[in-house]
């Protein structure tokens, strides 16, 4: 049976929209149904049809099913946008869902469960009703899908009617189909709802395991994962339901396989005969194994999952890594998970076995995959001791080869072994320096010069093979810049001669002077002040012992292995990203801090960079005595300071926010976050198109005697923006970040609201008042974003400002004259006085006295501002006429220019 | 959450888009075009079947020249998703008559529609089976039962079938002739090292069932493994029978075996569906028994030659053959020239793949072929990299023959009506991928 349909396809542009209208309202039956066919074609290609949308739906009514079903097809795509007419469908739908022929009522309430569109729904619920309650199970099993759609629409609706009751006792129904679909039903709407709704007693638990049995595949897999919720009671309990579920493990259906070795492993947690749990791993490894002869997307699944079961029970496929070998013809994504999974299961056992076949790979023709292999063999090296030695002569022997990027990466690896194993094998140095000048990646450099600067006193011309790097110097990354950096102070430290002392004398010019690298140059003045003020101290700091790294290859931290494995086999196990990282819908069960990090740990599994980091760590560890008297002395002695090029930014007249975001890491610190206000709305500070599509809007705020920064994010960038921080410079208030900025992985089109709390006096900035704050925020993703904004002081106004008469007229008097400060603020106007002394109690500036004084009025008022510094206010003005004169007295008047600034806000 | 699918697309090569159908409402209708631009265009097409662009995740399989892609924004059951469109695939390959391509969908859209609505309800899967969907859901509009009054009573027939226990088979069958065939056929996977150890070896093997039965039968399937020959000596209480037996590693049925009862009792008891099926996989590692044996020697001699010298010896009995052998030896790009001196068959080099390719129609058992080659390179001033010797790589079938030695041992069918059956058995072993590294 083969159609013709493709002739749809093809038809004239020209007046294509009023042919069809034509041809739909033809009294012909088959005319009409091609033209229906068109517009479904048109609809798929992409065209706009929505203007036929009257006609078409005036094709509804009609005892073809076929016909029928096309018009549904057209009104699930289009109703939408045509929620008015939609409504002209609700009678035949209304009359089809109680049509004698089951599969019509289906249809009905099928489709109107896919419209979503208000009045579509109310129309909705008394057919769903009856057909939840059908003689036909194709009718029940089709309406339990439809409550699930319909409590996506509205799920207060769906409570109200009682349909999840109803729901419910579908799971009782004596049509296993009927059960499979209420229980996926249940299942989504529990997923969604926080009360609840669906929960699996050990009686709905024997019930639904029994209809297992009758299931059709799909039924086992929806059924299989609502049970796998379900927390045994006691050992014997779980036993009895693994025993049950066991016989799925050899269903064709890779899905009901792996739903059911999910349900298995769960359970396994609570079963503590250790005779059980070893049958159980046995049962479970040939089917697993099996799925490795599938589809490769299926298999790529399979072994995304296998990464994750073989961490959390390493026994279950200990014997089967052959199987884990590569054909030749695998796909690529397949051959990488392979990989890993080989590197895994490597044990003293098989190694020489998993080494030929990594050797192997390492001369095929993928540049990624044989890059990967050799990497593989570096981390067996560090996994097994007893089998190192055997893969450093793998590694030597591939590098013998000479293929460039195979040596890179031996190189690369190499370094981590010496780092696991130090003074072992520092013998291969000299074949790893024939090949130094074949590198020009710079992974593979930066170990390469990481390798001379550590074991330069065992390279004779360790010297002469930094100096070739020299001369390149100011071209190379950042990356080998640094380590070249390290290694000719190593060097220098080792064998203080001529030569080195030149070549620190170069490298130190080039990192300081030549270099925009904050990094490069920081570390390059920490080393240049450390070696002449005490090259001993240096000693110890840069040619400290290293800690020895370990195996991290089993890299996933447990309580995240555990989660993924309850998620098998769906996105997040494949992604081995727990599902709130990557579904913005889903309800979040616990906010995790370290989210970052684990993802981090999952994609690079690896440290990919172990030496940079720990040689920088050890030079700017504050705990050393060392380091300490190093800035000790730097301070003591100016004259140093002056001899080098002045380090330290001095106060420039437009501070440097980057240097100051580096100092102040201490700021950030951890703090129960408020909820998120909704308010008025914020001045934008960062628009759209500066912040390449992220908006943010931002106010100082003061709430329950409090200050907070009121932010709002807006995201209309094509990414997920996340890792967000926050710093502010230093300012007159010294307001800072009294936590850290909580907002949510930002979706694009989404947008976040928060509030920051903040602490005053945190960093003052020196000079004369002003009311500039610049904020620094970054992302993952993004620059960091700088903006100013703008210092209020009204909101250090204090709730205890008021002050009693006498107690005011005191003040006044005993404050010296010179305390007195007056401005005119021209744009300040009082309406009424009233709703004025109102205002701006609400802005905590209390009203003391008032009198009049030519046809002036005269306020008194009293605040308290920062630190509790009392302000005493006169304003003066006319009532309805712009502009006032504003006096303050305060034993502090260096705050009366930020003070009338506040009061021209307050009064506008 | 088993949900499968947002949105289900079939686009052509080109991006073009053939078939959409949208489930849910969590993903935009435009999401096919973050598709296009970020895997199709892209040098990721091909590095990994399941990826998150923005908010979604898209999962892609490519069938012959069509990609099929489903969307979804939630954390959705990927197994089931990547099974959902195999088994789409194949429901309508069995419409179509074999082929599914982009014209075969361009020619079958109102179909394809009309299938998608009935197999998969708000991103859940429903029931896929062929022969049941066929039932109701026809080429033309008019076989529809639905479509005359008359024929009404077909349908709760129909929908209780969809829905029913056995939701694979159609009630009320009849042949003139009982009828079934079997066909047991096993793929050698093989990978060698060039010294002629095995790395890894394994079989699988699948048993193909064509029923032609009437009414509701029982059938029930006798193997020579030696699990459920054990458990049957151990219920009949009587000593096993010596012979061949093997151990299967593992196995997995079509939805129409009992797994209960196959768990409890070993036996493999189903009510077939009608026609064509494939009835259960296998798995075997131990006491594999390789057809063909591959001693290859190639040397390099200079930088301009090689000398390809290839043995092939078959090691199953002597009254069986194989066909379709054919031996693809990898030799490198730069080659100029080839000629060859071969025992039996033909070899020829084709540029394309990079191989010699020698093939034997006809191979007896017991016999070995040979053949020796002279390659000339073109001697290149870019050749930094060595050669990287891709393995050799052989195709075969051999009828009568199981790499694993399974046999049926039986097969009985039950029905109420007590009708007798003709059952046909047929074995035959071909090449999985038979690699042998040199």
């Amino acid at each position: 049976m083969s159609g013709h349909d493709s002739k749809y396809f093809s038809t004239t542009k020209k007046g294509e929209i009023p042919e069809l209208k034509e041809e739909l309202n033809s009294q012909y039956k088959d005319k009409k149904k091609d033209a229906v066919k068109k517009v479904i074609a048109a609809m798929t290609v992409g065209k706009d049809v929505s203007s036929l949308f009257t006609d078409v739906v005036n094709c509804m009514q009609t005892e073809n099913l076929e016909l029928k079903k096309l018009v549904y097809l057209y009104l699930i795509n289009y109703a939408k946008s045509q929620p008015d007419l939609a409504i002209l469908a609700v009678n035949t739908f209304v009359k089809d869902s109680q049509d004698p022929n089951p599969l019509i009522r289906a249809l009905a309430v099928r489709t109107m469960g896919c419209i979503r569109v208000d009045k579509i729904t109310e129309y909705l619920c008394d057919p769903l009703q009856r057909c939840l309650k059908d003689d036909d199970p194709y009718v029940r099993k089709t309406a339990a899908i439809c409550v699930a759609k319909l409590y996506d629409i509205n799920a207060e609706l769906v409570e109200d009617r009682g349909f999840l009751d109803t729901l419910k006792d579908l799971i009782s129904d004596n049509n296993p189909m009927v059960v499979a679909n209420a229980v996926a039903a249940l299942a989504e709407i529990q997923e969604t709802s926080t009360r609840p709704i669906f929960e699996i007693t050990s009686h709905t638990l024997t019930k639904l395991l029994t209809a297992l049995n009758e299931c059709t595949e799909w039924g086992q897999v929806f059924i299989l994962d609502a049970l796998s919720r379900y927390k045994a009671a006691d050992a014997r309990e779980a036993e009895n339901i693994v025993e049950r579920v066991t016989p799925r493990l050899q269903h064709a259906n890779c899905a009901v396989v792996l739903s059911a070795v999910k349900m298995i492993l769960q359970q396994m947690e609570l079963i503590t005969s250790t005779d059980v749990v070893r049958n159980l791993c046995k049962k479970m490894a040939p089917p697993l194994v099996t799925l490795l002869s599938a589809e490769p997307e299926i298999q790529y699944v399979a072994l995304r999952n296998i990464n994750l079961i073989v961490q959390k029970r390493p026994t279950i496929l200990a014997h089967e890594i052959k199987v884990f070998f590569c054909k030749y013809n695998d796909p690529i994504y397949v051959k990488m998970e392979k990989l890993e999974i080989m590197i895994k299961l490597a044990s003293d056992r098989n190694i020489d076995q998993v080494l030929l076949e990594f050797k192997e790979y390492a001369t095929e023709v993928d540049v990624d995959f044989v890059r990967k292999a050799v990497r593989a063999i570096g981390r067996c090296a560090i996994k097994l001791e007893r089998a190192a030695e055997r893969c450093i002569s793998v590694l030597l022997e591939l590098i013998k080869i000479k293929v460039n990027y195979v040596v890179q990466e031996a190189i690369i690896v190499i370094k981590d072994i010496f780092r696991r194993y130090p003074n072992t094998y520092e013998s291969i140095i000299a074949t790893l320096c024939e090949s130094l000048d074949t590198l020009d990646e710079p992974e593979a450099k930066a170990s390469m010069i990481w390798i001379i600067g550590e074991y330069a006193e065992r390279i004779d011309n360790a010297d002469e093979l930094l100096e070739s790097f020299l001369e390149s110097f100011p071209e190379e990354p950042a990356m080998v810049q640094l380590q070249l950096l390290t290694a000719t102070v190593k060097l220098f430290l080792k064998k203080p001669t001529e030569g080195p002392q030149q070549m620190i004398q170069v490298v130190l010019n080039n990192a300081t002077v030549e270099t925009d690298n904050p990094d490069l140059r920081d570390r390059a003045y920490i080393y240049w002040r450390l070696l002449s003020t005490d090259p001993e101290a240096a000693k110890d700091v840069v040619l400290a012992e290293k800690p020895v790294i370990g195996d991290d290859s089993n890299s996933i931290e447990s309580s995240l292995l555990d989660e993924l494995l309850a998620n098998i086999p769906t996105l997040s196990s494949v992604y081995h990203k727990p599902p709130e990282a990557f579904v913005s819908r889903a309800k979040s069960t616990s906010a995790r801090p370290d989210d970052e990090e684990y993802t981090d740990a999952v994609e690079t599994s690896y440290s990919e960079w172990p030496s940079s980091s720990v040689d920088s760590a050890a030079v700017t560890s504050t705990s050393s005595p060392v380091a300490h008297s190093v800035a000790h002395s730097v301070a003591k002695q100016p004259g140093q300071v002056a001899a080098a090029p002045t380090p330290t930014s001095p106060p420039a007249p437009v501070p440097d926010l980057l240097g100051d975001l580096i100092g102040l890491d201490n700021t950030l610190i951890p703090v129960d976050q408020p909820a998120a206000p909704s308010g008025p709305p914020l001045p934008i500070l960062l628009p759209t198109s500066t912040g390449q599509g992220l908006q943010i809007s931002a106010q100082l705020v003061r709430r329950d005697g409090q200050i907070f920064y009121s932010l709002l994010f807006e995201n209309s960038s094509q990414m997920v923006l996340d890792g967000f921080m926050i710093q502010f410079n230093k300012n007159t208030l010294g307001l800072a970040a009294a936590g850290q900025l909580q907002v949510a992985p930002l979706q694009p089109g989404a947008s976040a609201r928060t509030l920051l709390p903040m602490v005053a006096f945190q960093n003052i900035s020196a000079g004369p008042p002003n009311t500039l704050l610049q904020v620094a925020v970054k992302n993952n993703q993004q620059p960091v974003w700088y903006f100013n904004d703008k210092l209020s002081l009204h909101i250090f106004f204090s709730e205890d400002g008021r002050m009693e008469r006498a107690n005011f007229l005191e003040t006044w008097k005993s404050l010296p004259d010179s305390n007195e400060v007056t401005k005119d603020l021209p744009g300040a106007i009082i309406h009424n006085m009233d709703a004025t002394v109102e205002h701006l109690a609400e802005a905590n500036v209390f009203f003391v006295a008032k009198r009049r004084n030519a046809n002036k009025e005269i306020l008194y008022m009293s605040a308290k501002g920062p630190r509790g510094v009392p302000l005493l206010i006169e304003l003066t003005g006319s009532v309805g006429v712009p502009g006032l004169n504003c006096a303050v007295k305060t034993p502090s008047p260096e705050v009366a220019p930020l003070f009338f600034e506040a009061m021209d806000t307050l009064l506008k | 959450m088993p949900v499968a699918a947002s949105a289900i697309y079939f686009l052509n090569l080109r991006g073009d888009v053939l078939i959409n159908r949208l489930y849910r409402d969590d993903v935009g209708g435009n999401m096919v075009d973050a598709f296009r631009m970020h895997i199709m265009q892209t040098k990721e097409l091909g590095t990994c079947p399941v990826r998150q662009i923005g908010g979604c995740s898209f999962f892609y399989m490519r069938i012959s020249n069509v990609y099929i892609v489903i969307v979804v924004s939630s954390n959705a059951n990927v197994a089931c998703a990547f099974k959902f469109v195999v088994e789409a695939v194949a429901l309508f390959k069995s419409y179509f008559g074999g082929a599914f391509d982009e014209d075969a969908i361009r020619n079958n859209f109102v179909l394809i529609y009309e299938l998608l609505d009935e197999i998969m309800d708000f991103g859940y899967p429903q029931n896929l089976s062929p022969e049941i969907l066929k039932l109701y859901i026809t080429q033309e509009g008019v076989r529809s039962p639905f479509s005359s009054k008359t024929s009404d009573k077909a349908v709760p027939n129909a929908t209780l079938q969809v829905t029913g226990a056995v939701g694979w088979r159609r009630e009320g069958l009849a042949y003139k002739k009982n009828e079934v065939f079997l066909d047991i056929v096993e793929s050698v996977n093989l990978l060698m090292s060039s010294k002629g150890s095995v790395l890894r070896c394994d079989v699988t093997g699948k048993i193909l069932m064509k029923c032609f039965l009437s009414g509701m039968p029982d059938l029930k399937l006798g193997l020579n493994d030696k699990i459920g020959l054990e458990k049957e000596s151990q219920l009949k209480s009587r000593p096993m029978k010596s012979g061949k037996t093997i151990e299967l590693d593992d196995v997995t049925f079509h939805q129409c075996v009992n797994l209960t009862r196959f768990n409890s009792e070993k036996t493999v008891s189903f009510v077939p569906p009608d026609g064509e099926f494939e009835l259960m996989k296998y798995r075997i590692t131990e006491g594999v028994n390789l057809p063909f044996r591959v001693l290859p020697t190639i040397k390099e001699l200079g930088r301009t030659r090689l000398e390809v010298n290839v043995k092939v010896k078959s090691v199953f009995g002597a009254k069986m053959f194989a066909l379709g052998v054919v031996v693809k030896v990898p030799v490198p790009k730069q080659t100029a020239k080839t000629s060859f001196q071969v025992t039996s068959g033909r070899a020829k080099y084709n540029a394309s793949i990079d191989c010699l390719v020698w093939k034997i129609r006809k191979f007896p058992g017991q016999t070995e072929a040979t053949m020796s080659a002279e390659v000339e390179l073109i001697s290149t001033m870019a050749e930094k990299k060595p050669w990287t010797r891709p393995p050799i790589q052989m195709e075969f079938q051999v009828p009568m023959f199981t790499a694993s030695g399974l046999r049926v041992r039986f097969l009985k069918v039950w029905e109420k009506s007590g009708y007798n059956t003709v059952e046909w058995v047929r074995y035959i072993t071909k090449a999985g991928s038979y690699e042998i590294r040199c």
